[in-house]
């Protein structure tokens, strides 16, 4: 059984008299101690999906339909109380900014016992105890003293240990991490990456890992999930999403990478930029951009299908797996 | 490579910004109700000596025999509509008059607070370092110290170093400027906080380069920007001189019984509240209260909808 | 800390010192000393030499210095109507005025803080609204009609409150005449601690939920809530703290409008504190008691304005540590 799965999952915003769709038709799987990336430009709906697995998304956002199962719990219709037991306790969140998550007029140690506490009986000197082993556990240095400090005097990458240290005090089966190392020094940036993977791996944690860094991506996910204005457009393991990309806006993002230009080049661009929420092209949303769109491409909406490994969506790869079908049987007849 | 088709890609049509404001206020009921009640009270005081029934500088005016008549409604004596107070003067006529006397002092007091903050905050913003320092320091002391206080200590000492003869005739003077000096530091402080952000942006250099001088900068070039903020608390500056003008009116140290504004003629009528006459007192405040409300709503209404923030979704 | 303190307490004594040369200015020339000394029908030149001996032809500067060194040894003249030294007349109205103000501080805080946190976590719900429209319809009331409104609906119609004076009061610590104590000094409390509550309440409800609403947008919150954390802790220990920080620095600023407020309550209520000494001084032109006034309510101010300075500093983690420099 799988350990989380999402199942056609509608987010919509509602903007005075307009509801605008920011995740559209997304589904996926997720088992226990896997490592998934989610990859995109900035607008595609990365974070907005990683917020609607535990329904933290902010008004005027809302889960429009769609099934979001914890093995067999329903999230999406759970109540407070019920999303709180799952909250921390079993799918825990990173999110971007480190200065901005922590609370700056509480110390450290308290926000770390108060997670602790808040989902068990316990004292405050054992948690106080649990706490420091954890922050040893994310090589953070002196321990006991950073306990009573305040955020603002720790460093970047400190801080992002603290929250995973924070994020791990419970054992959650699930990790949502949202664009973790961004807001970091590239120098720490590995470090935490590694801290990040280590800990997945012993604990046999499985991590949603959301990024735009395909290069961070390549390193961690076992499988990519590659999203465009809201929808997922291709999904498969990371080395053949990377190795053999089917999907043109793939093809298009690694095209993009500074490696794939020799020196001296221009670099590879794809033209335009990813629609907003209130300009979504008709049909399939990547057609405007795309170079090998056709006028189905402008009027209808993919499907998304198996191409050897992968699923992708893009009517362009369906016609060359048909084709390959057809082919592939004519010969029995 | 294929052209993007621009044609399946629906942009917002861009309006010009005071016509998204203009609409929206439109749209908006209470805005312009409160607009209508504020505009009105300037029309009526403003055509005071038209509409007023009496007048006010005819010594007939006060006649002791009409003392303490109750409004038209209770009392049938359609003379005074809205009854008289303990001289006998008509309260309709004088509150038209009292009202003109507010309106004038806050409009005027605005203005000239207006002017020095927005001149100091535009020096500071723009001139930057030991100037701004200094000149933020000054407000911030300023600040400190309650306008009203300020205010009540000054005119207090006016009237005791000048008498309570002299003080009378120059009472409208003295009280717009002392609200007018008291609260500069609020339109200096916003307006240097646009000037600061304004200074950031390319224009400005450009017109430095170009070699246009500093003052043209400020007055053609940035201060046009900063015009947002500005009309917010214009509107609820003028309703926090009216209402300064009112308490220190009511305290004795404002306008005079022979001018008064609707502060005085609260006072006025507090001592007779006891007696029975509530309407001395009851009808000003409220014809107070509601110029005030209105002028609160309206300011409320412009700090949401010129909010760069809000406006740019 | 103590750099900030000490730079605090120099700011101060410069205020002082202009609030000071003031005032003794107001003193040079408001009234004559010579003329509340002695009666009308001494002759001229008696009065000269007594303006002679008493020093008032000497200079402003060396009259000021006199003045200021007189005044830090805690002599600030003698009140033309009360015969006594002027601080001393002040120190026994200070307890009204204070108690006042600290019973009216006292509501406020008390029904602001859930009114604005409950506007801020349920913004649509009828009662916020209701909440709004009626801070609004607040603000706009001046506080002296408030006052006046609550004399006329409490005490005159309905009879339920006293509306002048101060009632019995106790005597404690031999100091301070207190009408916390009696029954009937609550209850002579009453009405001007609640019509001085009512004038600041609006601003400190619209406040703490502009406040609170922002706070609650934040990403520390938002992280709270992933944690599973419980609501009642993110939204009083999480989202409070970090409002009342501005909250706590506008009071400070408010300070001084709640000093403006007290003379005008007190002048109504007929309340017995320094405000209305105030205004009884200027009306009789006690020069000594009104230059008095103004050294101490300048002191007053300056001295609050520090404590709330001081006060957030420690209540503010990233404040105290700036100024050690870690």
């Amino acid at each position: 059984m799988n350990l989380l799965s999402v199942n056609n999952l509608h987010v919509s915003f509602q903007i005075k008299k307009q509801e605008l769709a920011a995740l559209i038709d997304v589904s996926f799987t997720l088992n226990r101690g896997e490592r998934i990336a989610i990859v995109g430009e900035s607008g595609a709906g990365k974070s907005i999906l990683g917020f609607s697995i535990v329904n933290l998304i902010s008004k005027p956002g809302f889960i429009k339909s769609g099934s979001v199962k914890l093995e067999r719990k329903e999230l999406t219709t759970m109540n407070l109380r019920q999303l709180q037991e799952v909250r921390g306790k079993r799918i825990a969140m990173i999110f971007q900014d480190p200065m901005m998550t922590l609370n700056p007029v509480i110390s450290i140690g308290d926000q770390l016992v108060e997670t602790i506490r808040s989902h068990t009986k316990i004292t405050y000197k054992d948690a106080r105890n649990i706490a420091i082993k954890k922050l040893q556990h994310v090589q953070i240095s002196s321990p006991e003293k950073r306990f009573d400090q305040y955020p603002h005097e720790l460093s970047g990458g400190m801080r992002q240990r603290v929250i995973i240290a924070s994020v791990l005090l419970l054992n959650p089966d699930v990790i949502i991490a949202d664009e973790p190392t961004t807001a970091l020094d590239v120098t720490i940036q590995a470090e935490i990456l590694q801290l990040l993977l280590d800990i997945c791996h012993d604990n046999g944690v499985a991590l949603v890992l959301i990024s735009h860094d395909l290069g961070v991506v390549s390193k961690v996910a076992e499988r990519t999930l590659v999203m465009y204005a809201g929808r997922i457009v291709e999904e498969g393991p990371t080395l053949e999403i990377i190795n053999d990309p089917q999907h043109p806006y793939t093809q298009g993002l690694l095209n993009a990478l500074p490696q794939m230009t020799l020196p001296g080049q221009r670099l590879n661009q794809i033209q335009g930029s990813m629609p907003s929420l209130t300009e979504r092209p008709t049909g399939c949303a990547f057609h405007p951009r795309c170079p090998y769109a056709t006028d189905k491409c402008q009027q209808e909406q993919p499907n998304f299908i198996h191409s050897g490994v992968s699923s992708v969506s893009c009517f362009l790869v369906e016609d060359m797996v048909n084709e390959f079908a057809d082919q592939s049987v004519e010969p029995h007849e | 490579m294929r052209e993007i088709k621009k044609d399946l890609i629906h942009h917002p049509v861009p309006g010009s910004r005071w016509s998204h404001i203009w609409s929206g206020f439109i749209g908006d009921k209470l805005a312009v109700f409160a607009l209508f009640i504020f505009i009105f009270y300037c029309l009526v005081s403003f055509l005071a000596p038209l509409l007023a029934p009496f007048d006010l500088n005819d010594p007939a005016f006060i006649d002791l025999i009409n003392a303490e008549i109750a409004p038209s409604w209770i009392s049938q004596d359609y003379r005074f509509l809205l009854g008289t107070d303990a001289q006998g003067r008509d309260l309709l006529s004088i509150i038209l008059y009292g009202t003109r006397l507010s309106l004038t002092i806050g409009l005027c007091a605005v203005a000239i607070q207006a002017t020095l903050g927005i001149c100091i905050g535009l020096i500071a913003g723009y001139s930057g370092g030991r100037i701004d320092n200094f000149l933020m320091r000054c407000a911030d002391i300023q600040l400190s110290f309650s306008n009203m206080m300020v205010a009540i200590v000054f005119l207090a000492i006016f009237q005791s170093i000048f008498g309570i003869a002299m003080y009378q005739q120059l009472a409208m003077v003295i009280l717009i400027l002392v609200i007018g000096l008291s609260e500069w530091p609020l339109f200096a402080r916003t307006v240097r906080a646009s000037v600061l952000a304004e200074k950031q942006q390319e224009y400005v250099d450009a017109a430095r380069v170009m070699g246009i001088s500093s003052k043209r900068i400020m007055f053609r070039h940035i201060l046009p920007n900063t015009l947002s903020p500005i009309l917010v608390i214009f509107t609820v500056q003028i309703a926090n001189a009216i209402v300064t003008e009112a308490a220190l009116s009511f305290l004795g140290l404002g306008m005079p019984v022979t001018e008064p504004s609707l502060g005085s003629l609260i006072s006025d009528g507090f001592t007779y509240m006891f007696s029975g006459s509530w309407w001395i007192c009851v009808i000003p405040s409220a014809t107070l209260i509601i110029l005030i409300l209105a002028m609160n709503m309206l300011g409320d209404w412009l700090r949401d909808h010129l909010n760069p923030k809000v406006y740019k979704d | 800390m103590l750099i900030f303190l000490l730079r605090r307490l120099i700011q101060a004594c410069f205020v002082m010192i202009i609030i000071s040369v003031i005032s003794f200015a107001v003193q040079d020339k408001l009234g004559d000393p010579v003329q509340q000394m002695v009666g009308l029908t001494v002759p001229q030149d008696e009065r000269d030499q007594l303006r002679e001996e008493l020093g008032l032809n000497d200079g402003f500067i060396i009259q000021y210095w006199r003045f200021a060194t007189r005044a830090i040894q805690g002599d600030l003249g003698t009140s033309y109507y009360y015969k006594q030294p002027t601080l001393e007349v002040i120190f026994q109205k200070v307890p009204a005025t204070i108690e006042l103000a600290f019973c009216a501080i006292i509501l406020v805080v008390l029904v602001a803080t859930p009114c604005g946190v409950l506007a801020a976590i349920k913004p649509k719900h009828l009662i916020s609204r209701l909440l709004m429209i009626i801070s609004s319809i607040g603000l706009s009331v001046p506080i002296f009609i408030v006052a006046i409104f609550m004399v006329y609906l409490f005490s005159i119609e309905w009879g339920l409150a006293p509306s002048f004076g101060r009632g019995q009061t106790t005597e404690i610590f031999a100091i301070w005449d207190s009408g916390l104590f009696t029954k009937d000094g609550l209850h002579h409390l009453l009405l001007p601690s609640l019509s001085l509550a009512i004038a600041l309440m609006p601003i400190f409800i619209r406040l703490i939920r502009a406040e609170m609403m922002e706070v609650l947008q934040s990403e520390y919150i938002r992280f709270a809530w992933s944690k599973g954390l419980s609501a009642p802790r993110i939204y009083f220990i999480h989202a409070l703290k970090n409002t009342m920080l501005p909250v706590i620095t506008v009071g400070g600023i408010q300070a001084g409008t709640l000093v403006a407020y007290t003379i005008l309550t007190e002048t109504i209520f007929q309340w017995p504190g320094m405000g209305f000494l105030f205004m009884d001084a200027v009306s009789r032109v006690d020069t000594p008691l009104i230059s008095a006034y103004l050294i101490v309510v300048g002191a007053m101010f300056v001295i609050t304005n520090t404590l709330v300075d001081v006060i957030y500093g420690l209540v503010n983690p990233t404040v105290r540590l700036a100024s050690h420099g870690s």
